[in-house]
């Protein structure tokens, strides 16, 4: 595996007059109330452990006060840690002196807010150019860089109003724009949805994930919605009271959650749109290669059902049944599977929400294939697998909630 | 001292000592005025040079040039009509009464006094936002210096520097300087944290988060300030008339002595006036130089 691209180690961070008085306390592990009510002193944040890798979208989850905002501004050190490592590549963030901590802030990670952090005396355009500014880049090349990432967002046209005269979007749009102008190759995301109505958010999400697909940036995303983070994320460490309690990627967390905690949060998930089909399919076992119908009657017998997936050099082609392939037997055993014998089902891609495979999985007589864009079955999708993920929900909480 | 009398009388310190310490406290600062009063002058030799100047050339130009002047400073801080109309009338009747002259004194004491309370104010209060042990020391301070009796502190700074000018404006100052002080340390601390907070994460140094964010953020606060000094300036002008400053408040202050009614009347309405414009033009030109604020309510 490639190297982390930031790395934080045993991170510990204490609230109050001495911190570092009190971490013998916390190593001799003493909970967060008795800490408190011995000295006064918060637990913010203990033995955080993590890494992020290149490229990918690691979202920080967990409910106010669990610490996650305290957490991403580590990563930039607007908040020091009482202990820990925190490193960027071969940097130690630690170990930065002022100067080169700017410097650091400068160039390698910029961070969008959640109540967006826009300068309200500046123009939107000056937003955007803000961190080029600070860098000492000529205004001529800031504003026109600005006006290019305005243009990204879809905000063009907006460049000399204020924030103040824009709506929630815009604004976080402008903030995103700023994030991305300096080219930073870390992306730190506080609750940056949060503060936006249900449909713009969804529609930011998109955006970010749209963005995402042509930039490659590290995105380090703060949230407190699963569901968010379910869409967005490429692996997603939970938080609870300042300490990890899962990390993983958005199946695992929804497959196999590790504690009751999680699946507190688990439970409330629309599973239907986080998981992909990928995620349920079984394995493809009915698949039928035989040239000749004898051949395929053979391997009909092995696979032990009453269809199969005829699959040739090009690919996934239609459905057998045994039925078919009994009648053409008594014919001409040794006649050629073609096309006359299969019947068109059209197969789903493994990428697709499961939410929207839904009708055709349940309307279908058989279990779907699973293709992907080559043309190769990677899997099948029953309705008796869907029905198992996304009734094992309905079963735990028992609410009359449907799947929406 | 009696033992029983404490319970119905103070017991208070003996006369003599008490003597004492005034004698030895008086003629100690006598001493200090004596062996560095010259020396404390000549540090404020520039200042009066300044002071001398611009009042000579507000007296030696035109009058029809100031007015032209004054109305043109009115009209591009707060681009009004209304307001230059304003001005001009109420310059017109100061003149037509006679007291031209002396309201240009008092203009070019009260113009001095708050440039200099500004140059010294935002800087303390820069200090103060900055350091909570600064804000602990400094509060009080100004506390004192808003509450003491004027006269109490002029005392001190006319045995220092005799009569006159410098003098004066050093009472306006202390006494008008604390609002913008006061409120340039509130404006900035009162700057919303998480834009403060962007620009750190962008990696602004402090002198980058001071001129970029936190003194644009904080100016309709400081402007507040800014117009009280103004004020408070302007209030003082008689009080300062007491120990030889020319202007609007020696006429006011003859008219006590002398139970001048009218005379006091008239050059107490010119001070209203002054105090008039120069409030309307401060509070006009912040309100113009914050119109990024409009709209703020579809945020």
């Amino acid at each position: 595996m490639a190297k982390p691209l930031i790395q934080i180690e045993g991170l510990y961070k204490v609230f109050g007059k001495q911190p570092k008085s009190v971490m013998p306390m916390v190593h001799a592990g003493q909970s967060k109330e008795q800490i408190l009510a011995d000295t006064g002193h918060t637990l913010g944040l203990k033995n955080i452990n993590m890494t992020v890798n290149k490229g990918e979208i690691f979202v920080i989850m967990g409910l106010s006060g669990s610490g996650k905002s305290t957490l991403i501004r580590h990563f930039n050190r607007l908040i020091d840690p009482t202990e820990g490592v925190i490193k960027f590549e071969d940097i130690d963030v630690m170990k930065l002196p002022a100067k080169e901590l700017e410097q650091f802030r400068r160039h390698k990670m910029s961070m969008v807010f959640q109540r967006f952090g826009l300068m309200p005396h500046r123009t939107v355009l000056e937003n955007v150019s803000y961190g080029l500014s600070i860098q000492g880049v000529k205004k001529g090349v800031r504003l026109a860089k600005a006006k290019e990432w305005l243009d990204t967002v879809g905000l063009a046209g907006y460049e000399s109003q204020y924030p103040a005269q824009l709506s929630g979007g815009q604004q976080q749009r402008v903030g995103l724009a700023r994030a991305l102008c300096t080219n930073a190759e870390i992306l730190l995301m506080d609750e940056a949805f949060s503060a936006l109505d249900p449909l713009i958010r969804s529609e930011m999400q998109d955006q970010l994930i749209e963005l995402q697909d042509k930039l490659h940036k590290t995105i380090i995303f703060i949230t407190h919605d699963l569901d968010e983070a379910l869409r967005i994320g490429d692996r997603i460490a939970i938080l609870k009271d300042g300490e990890m309690v899962q990390q993983g990627t958005p199946d695992e967390i929804l497959l196999n959650p590790a504690n009751d905690y999680v699946e507190a949060f688990v439970k409330d998930v629309n599973r239907a749109r986080a998981l992909t089909v990928e995620n349920v399919m079984k394995p493809p076992s009915r698949r039928i290669t035989a040239d000749t119908i004898g051949e395929a009657l053979e391997q009909m017998k092995i696979i032990k059902g009453d269809y199969g997936y005829y699959v040739n050099d090009d690919g996934y082609q239609g459905i057998v049944t045994q039925d078919t392939l009994e009648e053409a037997c008594c014919e001409n055993d040794s006649q050629k599977l073609g096309d006359e014998f299969l019947e068109e089902l059209a197969g789903i891609a493994p990428g697709a929400i499961l939410e929207t495979v839904i009708p055709e999985t349940l309307e279908a007589e058989y279990s779907l294939p699973v293709i992907d864009k080559d043309g190769n079955l990677k899997g099948e999708l029953s309705r008796r697998s869907l029905a198992d993920v996304l009734g094992d929900r309905e079963k735990c909480e028992g609410n009359t909630k449907t799947a929406a | 001292m009696a033992e029983s009398s404490w319970l119905t009388k103070f017991p208070q310190m003996d006369r003599a000592d008490l003597t004492g310490i005034r004698k030895s406290l008086d003629s100690a600062y006598r001493d200090f005025s004596r062996e560095y009063g010259e020396s404390i002058e000549a540090f404020f030799d520039p200042l009066l040079i300044f002071l001398v100047w611009f009042e000579k050339l507000l007296l030696a130009t035109p009058w029809w040039l100031v007015i032209i002047v004054v109305t043109a400073i009115v009209y591009i801080a707060c681009r009004s009509w209304k307001l230059c109309l304003g001005v001009v009338i109420s310059f017109l009747a100061i003149g037509y009464f006679g007291m031209w002259e002396n309201t240009m004194r008092t203009m070019s004491i009260i113009t001095v006094c708050t440039l200099m309370a500004i140059a010294l104010g935002i800087p303390i209060g820069i200090i103060m936002a900055r350091s909570d042990k600064a804000q602990s020391v400094i509060t009080p301070m100004l506390d004192v210096m808003q509450t003491m009796p004027a006269f109490v502190y002029l005392i001190p700074v006319v045995m220092l520097l005799g009569i006159g000018k410098i003098p004066g404006v050093i009472a306006v100052i202390i006494y008008a300087i604390p609002p913008v002080i006061r409120l340039t340390n509130l404006g900035i601390r009162l700057v919303d944290k998480e834009v403060l907070e962007a620009a750190t994460a962008y990696g602004a140094n402090s002198t980058q988060r001071l001129l970029g964010v936190q003194l644009p953020l904080a100016m309709p606060t400081i402007m507040a300030g800014i117009n009280q000094t103004i004020m408070m300036a302007l209030s003082m002008v008689v009080i300062a008339s007491m120990i030889g400053v020319k202007g609007l408040g020696q006429p006011v202050l003859k008219s006590i002595t002398n139970q001048y009614f009218t005379l006091g009347l008239f050059n107490g309405l010119a001070i209203v006036a002054l105090a008039i414009i120069f409030d309307r033009v401060s509070q006009a030109y912040a309100k113009r130089s914050q119109r990024h604020m409009e709209g703020m309510q579809n945020g």
